[in-house]
């Protein structure tokens, strides 16, 4: 129960600091939620496009989540997220023809094995090199990136428009979107994000390799006492979380865009690790974080036109004022003594 | 007789609270000045926690602390070491590469116009070490020094800062019998100048032999204070753990089979590995089957890295030349992992850092190294309801305390969690048990029921690796006993060929 109460306290706490610097910059701070509500959940379609931003943040808060529990700090999210979706583009653009459902399943397929390739590298990286796997994602990152601008500009480039995208991929490989969200691109990739959060959990907590990453994560010279492979376990944890991060390819490409737009994520790679780091590595906690920084990212679009002194901005501050209050472990204990006093 | 002098140290009914647990319950405990006095306990007993309020390390939620007849209320240590109150810690707080005169002064140089006066210093402190027979090399880096001088070292700092009274916490824990000779020696020579001292302890000859009076703490409590010349070993014993223990375990023959359980040849380590001073070069033997091979040393002396070759052989960080078998399997090029499934137990050196998952439940420590076993998973998945059947058998069993399978590993005794470990490994209806100091940090009660277990592996035809720094261990349990000095094997007995002195000789590298 406690565990629970944390997190919901930080959030609102932070939550309550953000709205008070809003006032410092001149606005209602009363003001300013009411139009944070009513533009994340305010209708349908707020509603839908809160849950199309919070899909992808499912994902890669469970890519950052599940390396975490092997005690690995996946920063590498972006990068596979980005050769995921590039991706799953380049197969429906390469053989558009191919039909329902034999296309989306392969597509889907693709954008799993992208970034399961992009997150075991580091992992093999530090399991037989010793190389530290925040570098190596970070560097990564960079390397997808001009991965996906070759590939983009060069090889898949659109002829029919100026834009940095790839072709459009054939109609077979399109996955259906919900009709009751007013038109928001909220398609299957949502159950299917909640799906994988299902599986990591029992992954995690059922499976004799998830106890075995986790006790890696816990205690690694215990792990290996016991005769447990530690640099197995590192690969399969930054390769699994890897291929996580390359589902977002998913929704973007088959449920949305229908091809690779350059830059088309607005760091969800990045925003993953503060989502994982609220919802406590856990997938529940995970989906939860995530609907609630989907539902700031929408919240805030609108503030740029309703409100006169604060952007979209915001977001950024209220998504870092969260993570400080949840991180703020002495202000717990703090809070903690003076209640039992 | 006790109001004939006013008390050095005198503890009025010293309470401490951590959370719901009560480490101090009303503790009372009086020390003559110019005495050792023993403080005797098993682990959580409470000893460290009431030396602790007495050092200022935190102050006591009730009860009064006296120190030559002024009631004194502790800021931090700082207060208490202005009172004449030292303490040397179990692990020295020291900075290696500073030289010893400098590790002396560090905190309390003399400064004049900003410079540090060593030669004052210097020659204060030769003084001090030829009054108390302390003799140091001021100029080496003190890591270079053995740790029986690290020692010294600790307690001239003390006496460079005019303590009369010093506590000692566990300080014979890394010394050999000989350097723990002469500890004793020297302690008695401060007493004998007019200091106090205060002993914690675990060991019980400690407490017989060198000390004057001694208190026992069971529980938070102090369960008796008397004499030493008035009591002995076995009420000790009796008094820590609050039953009847059986201080000396009767070790029936061994009925050796002809059958290797292990052997390695030639097993050689090059270069250092970090932490330690020493390599292994050349190690043969063997270990057949029922029977107890004890690996006798001083630490540091490579018992680590051969555990470490013994289990890890195919990576070249633990062994680079040599050869492992096991119950006639040649295992050099194995994964640990089907080493194991052979019928390898191994009870860690330390079992925090290798055998425990901490923050974890009892029951996943449990599982730790079974969860490939058919009983506990099937097909890649665990099962727990198996899990926590065996897992709740073998608390009973083993008497793991409390018995709770959902409780973190950390937050069982010391002497519980080895009882955890070794619940564990002997699921694995061992053929080879390895077990690595297997009393470290465990009390007396435990101690028993832990040599036992191992006498009775070997019974039932488990061959058995014991290393232990503990001689006690060692000359109870072992049939045969090598000893280890700088990454060699320097020595080999049978069961009742050498004595303690002359294993502590061997050790030592003579």
């Amino acid at each position: 129960m406690r565990k629970l109460l944390q997190p919901v306290l930080a959030v609102a706490f932070g939550l309550a600091l953000g709205l008070g610097v809003t006032r410092l910059a001149g606005e209602n701070p009363w003001h300013v939620l009411q139009i944070l509500w009513k533009s994340a959940f305010g209708s349908r379609y707020d509603f839908g496009m809160t849950l199309f931003y919070s899909t992808p943040l499912i994902f890669t808060g469970l890519a950052v989540a599940v390396p975490f529990q092997a005690g690995l700090f996946n920063i590498g999210a972006e990068g596979q997220l980005t050769l995921g979706a590039l991706a799953t583009a380049a197969v429906g653009a390469v053989w558009p023809g191919l039909p329902w459902p034999l296309a989306p399943a392969l597509a889907i397929l693709a954008a799993v094995t992208a970034g399961t390739v992009w997150g075991a590298i580091p992992g093999w990286l530090r399991a037989k090199r010793g190389s530290h796997e925040v570098i190596n994602t970070i560097m990564l990152n960079f390397i997808a990136a001009g991965l996906a601008s070759y590939v983009t500009l060069y090889l898949l480039k659109n002829p029919d428009t100026q834009n940095p995208e790839t072709r459009p991929i054939g109609a077979g490989y399109l996955i259906s979107q919900f009709g009751i969200f007013g038109g928001a691109p909220v398609s299957v990739a949502l159950p299917l994000a909640i799906l994988a959060a299902v599986l990591v959990w029992i992954f995690l907590w059922r499976t004799v390799i998830g106890f075995e990453m986790r006790a890696v994560g816990q205690n690694e010279s215990a792990a290996r006492a016991a005769g447990i492979n530690t640099g197995r376990m590192t690969i399969i944890a930054l390769a699994v979380g890897g291929g996580l991060a390359g589902l977002v390819g998913v929704g973007e490409v088959l449920g949305n865009a229908g091809k690779f737009r350059l830059g088309f994520s607005p760091e969800y790679g990045f925003i993953g690790i503060a989502v994982a780091l609220l919802g406590r590595n856990q997938p529940a906690g995970v989906v939860a974080a995530a609907l609630l920084f989907g539902a700031l990212h929408k919240g805030t679009a609108d503030l740029d036109f309703e409100t006169e002194h604060v952007t979209r901005e915001l977001s950024l501050v209220l998504q870092a004022l969260i993570i400080l209050s949840v991180s703020a472990d002495g202000l717990w204990s703090w809070m903690k003594k003076r209640s039992a006093a | 007789m006790a109001f004939e002098t006013p008390a050095a140290v005198e503890l009025r009914g010293l309470t401490k609270r951590f959370g719901s647990v009560i480490a101090n319950d009303g503790v009372n405990l009086r020390i003559q000045p110019g005495t050792i006095h023993g403080v005797i306990g098993e682990n959580g007993a409470g000893k460290s926690t009431a030396m602790k309020m007495l050092y200022g390390i935190f102050p006591p939620d009730a009860g009064e602390i006296i120190v030559n007849s002024k009631t004194c209320v502790w800021e931090s240590p700082a207060d208490a070491i202005a009172a004449g109150i030292g303490m040397v810690h179990q692990h020295f707080m020291l900075a290696g590469p500073y030289t010893a005169l400098d590790n002396i002064l560090l905190g309390a140089e003399p400064v004049r116009c900003g410079v540090i006066e060593r030669k004052k210093a210097r020659t204060r402190l030769e003084a001090l070490a030829r009054q108390y027979g302390l003799p140091v090399d001021w100029d080496s880096p003190i890591e270079e020094l053995p740790v029986g001088v690290q020692q010294r070292v600790e307690i001239l700092k003390l006496l460079y800062r005019d303590a009369k009274i010093l506590i000692l916490d566990e300080p014979t824990a890394v010394l050999t019998p000989q350097e723990a000779n002469e500890l004793f020696r020297n302690l008695k020579k401060l007493r004998d100048e007019g200091k106090t001292i205060i002993l914690i302890t675990h060991k019980l000859k400690e407490v017989m032999s060198f000390t004057d009076h001694v208190t026992v703490f069971r529980a938070g409590k102090v369960t008796g204070e008397m004499p030493t010349s008035q009591t002995n070993p076995q009420e000790l014993a009796n008094l820590m753990v609050g039953r009847k223990v059986v201080l000396n375990i009767n070790v029936p023959p061994a009925h050796t089979r002809d059958e290797l359980a292990m052997e390695v040849a030639a097993l050689s380590l090059a270069g250092t590995v970090a932490g330690s001073r020493h390599k292994l070069s050349d190690v043969s033997f063997s270990v057949k089957r029922g029977e107890i091979v004890g690996v006798a040393g001083v630490e540091g002396n490579g018992q680590s890295e051969l555990l470490q070759a013994i289990l890890h052989p195919r990576e070249p960080l633990c062994r680079t030349s040599g050869t492992v078998w096991f119950l006639g399997e040649d295992v050099t090029h194995w994964e640990a992992r089907d080493i194991r499934d052979l019928g390898v137990a191994m009870i860690p050196e330390d079992r925090q850092r290798e055998g425990l998952l901490l923050e974890r439940p009892v029951s996943e420590n449990f599982l730790l190294g079974l969860q490939r076993s058919s009983a506990f998973s099937q097909g890649g998945v665990l099962n727990s309801r198996n899990l926590l059947a065996a897992a709740t058998q073998a608390e009973e069993e083993y008497d793991v305390r409390p018995r709770d399978l959902a409780i973190p590993a950390g937050k069982l005794s010391g002497g519980n969690q080895q009882k955890l470990i070794v619940a564990r490994e002997f699921q694995r209806k061992p053929r080879l048990l390895i077990a690595a100091q297997p009393t470290r940090g465990v009390d007396v009660g435990a101690i028993e029921f832990i040599h036992n277990r191992i006498v009775r592996a070997r019974d039932e035809g488990a061959g058995v690796l014991l290393v232990s720094f503990e001689l006690e261990d060692i000359l109870t349990l072992s049939d045969r006993i090598l000893v280890m000095y700088e990454g060699r094997i320097a020595a080999e007995f049978a069961r009742g060929q050498v004595s303690e002195g002359e294993l502590g000789l061997k050790m030592a590298g003579s």
